[in-house]
C-alpha cells in the first residue's frame, strides 16, 4: 500500500447509549484521520469513551444504541454505510480488527488455541484449505512470538502474556489494514507488559501494519505511538504527532494530565486535576472540561471549536482561537 | 531499642498451606519467604514488586492479621510473639491499614460518620464530642471539607478518589505511627493518584507517621518514599535509599523492571527493551538457588542455581541478594 495515503478517516462519529436515565453520550463528534503505517494512541481516563470509540469504529454494538452516526472511511469507502452483512463478511476482521480489552481472558476455553486463532480465517473463507490456515496461524505467531507448541493447547494452560500474544495472533492472522488494541497490557504484570510492547513495535516495523491504541497509561502509551489524541468526556481535546504531544500538551487538561504522570527518570514538580469529569448522561453545553480548568475564562461556556493551531496539531480549546 | 526504630522484621516467613481434597497436605505456598528489614519512625517505606511475589501478604503479616510461619517482628522494641492480649489490640490500634481494593473497603450500608466511628468506639473512644472531634480531624486533613457535606454520605456517593480518601482516614484516625497502605491508588485514575500519594505524604510529615507504601508502580516511589524495597518470589531481591537505588540499581531483576517502566517520553517507540521473558516462579515449588536464575541473563552455572544468594552490601544501607557482587 502506498505511504502516506490516508487510509482511515473519521468524521463526526457519535455514539450514545440509552439508558433509563437518559442517552450516555459516550463518543460524540469524534473527527480524525490516519495515515497509512503510523500508529495513533488514544489516551483518557476510565469512561471517557475509549472503549465505545472502538467499538464505534468496528460497529460492535451493545442492543442499547440510542445514536450512531457519522462517517467512518477505511481505503476510501464509507464501512459505515455498509450493509451489517457485508461489514462482517469483508471488513471486520478482514480489513479491521480489533483485540478487546482483557482479550486473553475471553479465549474460549474448550478450544484449542491453533483454532482460536485461525477462526476469522476459516470463517471469512480467506484460505481454503487446513494446511493453508496453518500456515497462516504459524505466520501470525511468529510475528507475536508465540512458541509454535502452544498451538495444541488450551488457553488455560498458557500464561497471561502468552494468551494476550494469541489473542492479537487472532486479530493479525487475516492480515488486516487496521487493528485496535484496547488496553492490550493493562491486566499483565510489568514485565510481560514490556515484553508484548516489544512485540507490537516489531510487527508494526516487520508489517507497516495500522493500529489504533486505547490506553489510560500514557507512560506506555509512548512506546508505540507515532500520533497522539487525548480523549475527555467523550470527545477528542487534542491531536498531533507524539513528538509534541509527549513533550508540549497544549490543551489544558492535556497538560495538567501529563503533569500529573510521575517519572522514574526525572524529579518533576507532580500535579493533579481536582474534580471529576463530567457525568456524560447530561454533560455541560460548552467546553466540557471548564468546570475543572484553571485556564477558564467567559468563552468557556460555548462549545470551543476543534482547530488546527499548528500543522497536524489539532486543539479544542478556545485559548488558541 | 535501637535508635529510632519503629519496626523490626526478622527472618519472617508466611507458608499457606495447601491441600487436597480439603485435607491431604501438597506442600506450602512460601509467599513471605526469610524477609529482614528495619523501618524507622517517621519513614516512608516503598515495597515494589509484580503481582504475586508476596507484598499483601507481608502486610498482612505485619499487621498481625496473618501468624507468620517462623521469624519474629519487633515492634517498639518488643516482640509481637509475646505480646499479651491486651497488646496485641494495643498494637494492632496502632497501625492503620489502607487495603488494596477501596471499592471492597467500605461498608456500603454505613455513611461516612458510622465509618469513621467504629473504629473509636471499637477502641475506647466513649465520648461523643471526642469522637466528633477525631472525626472532623480526619476528614480535614484528607481535605474532605466542609466536613459536614460528607458526613452523612454513603460511599457509592462518593468518587473512587474520594472513598480512597476515607479509607486512609480511617486508618489514621486513632493516630497510629505506621500505616500500612497496600497499592492504594492503583484503581485509580492518573489525574486523581498524585493528589492522594501527596496527602498521604503531608500526614506523614505532619504526624511524623512511618509508611509502608505498597506498588507495583515504581515510577512513583521517588515521590513519595525514602527507602525501597524490592520484592520477587516471597524473598527481598534488594533494598536500599531510594535515590541511591535509583542510581545505581544492581540486582538484575530491579535492573529490568526499571527498564520496563516507561516514561512518557516520544523517544521510547524507537527502542526495544531489554527485559527478560518467562514468568515468576511458582511459590509451592519454587526453582532452587535464587528464584530469579531462571530468567536471569547473568545466570553463573553451578552456582545461582545451586545456592541461594545472602544479602551483599552495595553501598551504606543499600543491599541486593545476587551472587554477581560476591
Ligand atoms: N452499553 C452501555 N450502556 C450504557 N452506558 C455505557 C455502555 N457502555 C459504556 N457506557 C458508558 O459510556 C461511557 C464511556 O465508557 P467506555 O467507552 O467504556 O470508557 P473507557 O473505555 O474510556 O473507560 C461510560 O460512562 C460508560 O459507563
Ligand atoms: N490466603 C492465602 N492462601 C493461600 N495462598 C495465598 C493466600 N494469600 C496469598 N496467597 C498466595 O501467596 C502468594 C503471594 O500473594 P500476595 O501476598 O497476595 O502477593 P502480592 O500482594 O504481591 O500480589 C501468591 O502466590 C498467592 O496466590
Ligand atoms: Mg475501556
Ligand atoms: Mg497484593
Amino acid at each position: 500500500m502506498e505511504k502516506n495515503k490516508k487510509i482511515f478517516n473519521v468524521k463526526d462519529l457519535c455514539l450514545y447509549f440509552q439508558t433509563k436515565r437518559g442517552p450516555v453520550q459516550a463518543v460524540d463528534q469524534v473527527s480524525f484521520s490516519l495515515v497509512c503505517g503510523r500508529t495513533i494512541v488514544f489516551v483518557g481516563e476510565s469512561g471517557c469513551g475509549k472503549t465505545s470509540l472502538a467499538r464505534a469504529i468496528l460497529r460492535l454494538l451493545p442492543r442499547n444504541v440510542h445514536t450512531y452516526s457519522g462517517k467512518v472511511f477505511l481505503n476510501s469507502i464509507n464501512i459505515m454505510a455498509l450493509k451489517e452483512e457485508v461489514f462482517r463478511k469483508e471488513i471486520r476482521w478482514v480489513k479491521a480488527a480489533m483485540v478487546p480489552q482483557a482479550a486473553m481472558n475471553a479465549l474460549n476455553p474448550v478450544i484449542k488455541v491453533e483454532e482460536q486463532i485461525a477462526e476469522p480465517l476459516l470463517v471469512h473463507d480467506l484460505v481454503q484449505t487446513k494446511d493453508e490456515a496453518h500456515k497462516r496461524v504459524v505466520e501470525a505467531c511468529r510475528l507475536v512470538g508465540l512458541p509454535l507448541d502452544f498451538l495444541g493447547r488450551y488457553p488455560f494452560e498458557l500464561s497471561g502474556g502468552m494468551r494476550q500474544r494469541a489473542a492479537i495472533a487472532m486479530a493479525l492472522a487475516a492480515k488486516p489494514d487496521l487493528v485496535v488494541l484496547d488496553e492490550p497490557t493493562s491486566a499483565l504484570d510489568l514485565l510481560t507488559q514490556a515484553n508484548i510492547m516489544n512485540v507490537l513495535k516489531r510487527i508494526k516495523k516487520e508489517t507497516g501494519i495500522t493500529f489504533i491504541l486505547i490506553t489510560h497509561d500514557i507512560g506506555t502509551s509512548s512506546e508505540l505511538a507515532d500520533d497522539a489524541a487525548v480523549m475527555y468526556a467523550g470527545q477528542i481535546v487534542e491531536k498531533s504527532d507524539a513528538a509534541h504531544f509527549f513533550t508540549e500538551p497544549l490543551h489544558p487538561y492535556a497538560e495538567k494530565l501529563m503533569a500529573s504522570v510521575p517519572t522514574l527518570r526525572e524529579d518533576k514538580e507532580l500535579d493533579f486535576i481536582p474534580g471529576q469529569p463530567p457525568s456524560l448522561l447530561n454533560p455541560p453545553s460548552g467546553c466540557r472540561f471548564a468546570d475543572r480548568c484553571h485556564k477558564r475564562f467567559d468563552k468557556c461556556v460555548y462549545e470551543p471549536p476543534f482547530l488546527e493551531v499548528k500543522k497536524n496539531h489539532w486543539v479544542k480549546c478556545w485559548l488558541y482561537e | 531499642m535501637q535508635n529510632n526504630v519503629l519496626l523490626e522484621v526478622n527472618n519472617l516467613k508466611t507458608y499457606f498451606e495447601m491441600k487436597k481434597w480439603g485435607f491431604v497436605s501438597i506442600g506450602h505456598v512460601r509467599a513471605v519467604d526469610n524477609v529482614s528489614f528495619n523501618l524507622k519512625q517517621g519513614e516512608a517505606l516503598s515495597v515494589v514488586g509484580e503481582s504475586g511475589c508476596g507484598k499483601t501478604t507481608l502486610a498482612r503479616t505485619i499487621l498481625g492479621l496473618y501468624r507468620p510461619t517462623s521469624g519474629d517482628i519487633v515492634y517498639d522494641g518488643k516482640s509481637i510473639n509475646e505480646f499479651s492480649k491486651g497488646e496485641i489490640k494495643a498494637y494492632r490500634a496502632q497501625l492503620g491499614y489502607v487495603q488494596q481494593d477501596p471499592y471492597g473497603a467500605l461498608p456500603p450500608f454505613m455513611d461516612v460518620r458510622r465509618i469513621l466511628a467504629e473504629p473509636l468506639i471499637i477502641n475506647g473512644v466513649k465520648s461523643r464530642q471526642e469522637q466528633e472531634k477525631l472525626i472532623e480531624r480526619a476528614l480535614t486533613d484528607l481535605k474532605m471539607t466542609p466536613v459536614e457535606d460528607f458526613l452523612p454520605k454513603f460511599p457509592h456517593m462518593l468518587s473512587g478518589g474520594q472513598q480512597q480518601r476515607i479509607v486512609i482516614a480511617r486508618a489514621k484516625i486513632l493516630g497510629p505511627k505506621l500505616i500500612v497502605s497496600d497499592e492504594p491508588v492503583s484503581m485509580l485514575d492518573a489525574s486523581v493518584r498524585i493528589e492522594i500519594l501527596q496527602l498521604m505524604r503531608q500526614l506523614q510529615e505532619e504526624y511524623d507517621l512511618a509508611v509502608i507504601y505498597i506498588t507495583h508502580d515504581l515510577s512513583t516511589v521517588r515521590y513519595f518514599s525514602e527507602r525501597i524495597l524490592v520484592m520477587y518470589g516471597g524473598k527481598i531481591v534488594e533494598q536500599g535509599p531510594v535515590q541511591e537505588f535509583l542510581d545505581n540499581p544492581s540486582h538484575p531483576y530491579t535492573q529490568a523492571l526499571l527498564e520496563a517502566t516507561s516514561d512518557p517520553d516520544p523517544k521510547n517507540a524507537e527502542t526495544f527493551k531489554k527485559v527478560p521473558g518467562g514468568e515468576p516462579p511458582s511459590l509451592l515449588n519454587p526453582p532452587p538457588g535464587c528464584r530469579f536464575h531462571p530468567r536471569c541473563s547473568y545466570m553463573i552455572e553451578g552456582l545461582c542455581n545451586r545456592e541461594e544468594p545472602p544479602d551483599f552490601i552495595i553501598k551504606e544501607n543499600h543491599s541486593a541478594a545476587c551472587w554477581l557482587y560476591r
